[in-house]
Formats: C-alpha cells, structure tokens, sequence
C-alpha cells in the first residue's frame, strides 16, 4: 500500500457542507429523464395523469432531482458532487462507485430543490486497477417551501 | 415487463419472494440520451477512443442509468400506490452496449414501522453471464388491502 494520499486539507473538508446551487425540476428535463430510462407509466409524461393520480404536478423519476442551473463557474460536466472534484487528487482517472437515494415527499415539476452536499469519509484501498481512494459523499436536497425532499449517498473512485 | 396494472399490496407480499424482473439493454443512442438527460456528460460512456484511453475496453453503460433501472424496476411493481422510500446500488461491474441487463429484486424483509408498511428488497442488475454488475437494496411502503 503507498503512502496515504488524503492529505491534512482533504480531511478538514469531511463534514463541511458545499452549496451546490439551485436545480429546477421541469416537465421537460422530467420528460426526458423518464424517456432515457425507458419509463412507461404516464406520471412520468403527462400531467393530467400525475395530477389524477394525487400528484401536485409531473412526477420525478426515481433517480431525478432536477437539472443543475449551469453557470460559467461550474466545474466537469459530470454528476459528482462539487466537494468531490474540488479536491486536488495525484490519480487520473475517476469512477462513479455507487448511489443510494432516501426521498422524503414526491418531487414534482415546478419544484426548486436546493442541494447542499459534504464529503462524509475517505477510504484508500489497494484494488485490481490500483491504488484507489473512495470518498463517500452526502447530498441533502431541500425544496423552496424548506421541505427535505431527499438526500443522495454516494461514492467516487479516483485511481 | 409492463407496467404492473394490480395494485401491490402489503399482505400480499411475502419474505424471499421475487419481484417482476425488468429486461434492458442499451443501444448507443440510450447512454447518449442518458447523458444528456443526466447531465453528466463523461465521455467514456460515448466516445469509444476516449474510453479505451482510460484503459477499459470501449464505452460503457453509465452506473447512474443502470441505478435509475432500478428505480422502474421498483416504481414500476409498487405503482400505482406505492411509495419508493430508499433505493441504490454500488457500481461494481461494467456493462456494455447492446448486452442484456435484466434488474431484478428480491423481498428481505417485511415490518410495520411508524405506521407504514415496509419492505426491504435487495435489488441488482445481471449481465447476460450471470454476474451480478450493480447490487443493492431498496425499501418501498406498500399500502395496505
């Protein structure tokens, strides 16, 4: 195993909670989210059909928590969480290692959701691709009304 | 598999029994809608020379889409009632285009809690080998007849 690669300011980062910025839940984006997957229930597309089925508006699908409002200041094109590509990491190459998500209340189109994300631990580990560092990662997603709607729990592999 | 027309219910539900598996697989053109859809725009899931730059064997299906699967997988046998409490999965295993990912789930667990009906599942994707890609868990709340 190389020496550790988690250096003093790496570790003052776990904990410390990142504004990521505003993400509009939209029909469209909901749309096309559904369509990616291959979505087939209708709460999905038509809004008449999630409004009849007691949603407030067109539903989220699993996996969905509104498109990132992209600015000149964003980072990668990439999903990770800010915290997470802000670090300075000597490996090259980066993996998506997993995703959990916990949701609180639907999320429906026209909703503003809010994301705050924090590193919640390190792990360096020895693979088959090489040395590799893990950083758990923790997004909590707060609608405009203040509501919790879901958090994300995540991993990303630098190796 | 389509849409579940019968509403799923709690007591219907038993320990270790498995759920509608849902069969997928991804043309090129479904990463590139995914990506875009996403917005996470890594190119190792679209441009074939960029991803065997990075050593592996050509694009590859990107783990948030595999993990969304997933969430049809579960919406779809819990709709139209049911609630998706938690889901997720760890990336474990490549998966490539135009192969077979069937998503599939088992019950673990069934428990009243706070007043909801829950139940645990492990959930995965399968490549057509066998092999487990993207294991995970869920937990729905179903109602109750």
């Amino acid at each position: 195993m190389p020496d550790s690669i988690v250096t003093a300011e790496m570790q003052a980062m776990i904990g410390r909670e990142v504004d990521e910025g505003v993400a509009e839940v939209t029909t469209t984006s909901c749309r096309l989210f559904a369509r990616a997957v291959g979505h087939t229930d209708p709460i999905f597309f038509d809004v008449e059909a999630a409004l009849a089925r007691g949603y407030r508006g067109l539903v989220a699908p699993p996996g969905y928590l509104g498109t990132p409002v992209n600015d000149r200041r964003q980072g990668p094109l990439v999903t990770i969480p800010r915290p997470v590509t802000d670090m300075r990491i000597p490996y090259k190459r980066i993996l998506d290692g997993g995703t959990s998500y916990e949701y609180f209340e639907p999320v429906v189109a026209g909703d503003v959701v809010t994301s705050r994300s924090k590193i919640t631990r390190f792990e360096e580990r020895l693979g088959s691709i090489g040395p590799m560092l893990i950083t758990y990662h923790e997004t909590a997603y707060t609608r405009q009304d203040g509501t919790l709607v879901a958090k994300m729990y995540g991993n990303v592999i630098h190796y | 598999m389509p849409l579940n027309s019968e509403q799923v219910y709690y007591e219907d539900v038993h320990e270790g029994e498995e759920i509608p598996a849902l069969r997928k697989a991804c043309i090129s053109q479904q990463l590139v809608m995914w990506a875009g859809a996403s917005g996470d725009f890594y190119q190792i899931h679209y441009d074939p020379d960029f991803a065997r730059g990075t050593g592996l064997d050509g694009i590859i299906v990107q783990g948030g889409l595999k993990n969304a699967f997933l969430g049809q997988l579960l919406h779809d046998w819990i709709a139209p009632a049911g609630f998706l409490r938690r889901f997720g999965c760890q990336y474990r295993g490549m998966d490539y285009p135009n192969q077979e990912i069937l998503c599939r789930g088992v019950v673990t667990k069934k428990y009243e809690e706070a007043g909801q009906a829950l139940i645990d599942l492990e959930i995965w994707t399968q490549n057509a080998a066998g092999k487990k890609t993207t294991p995970g868990t869920a937990t729905v709340i179903l109602p109750r007849r």
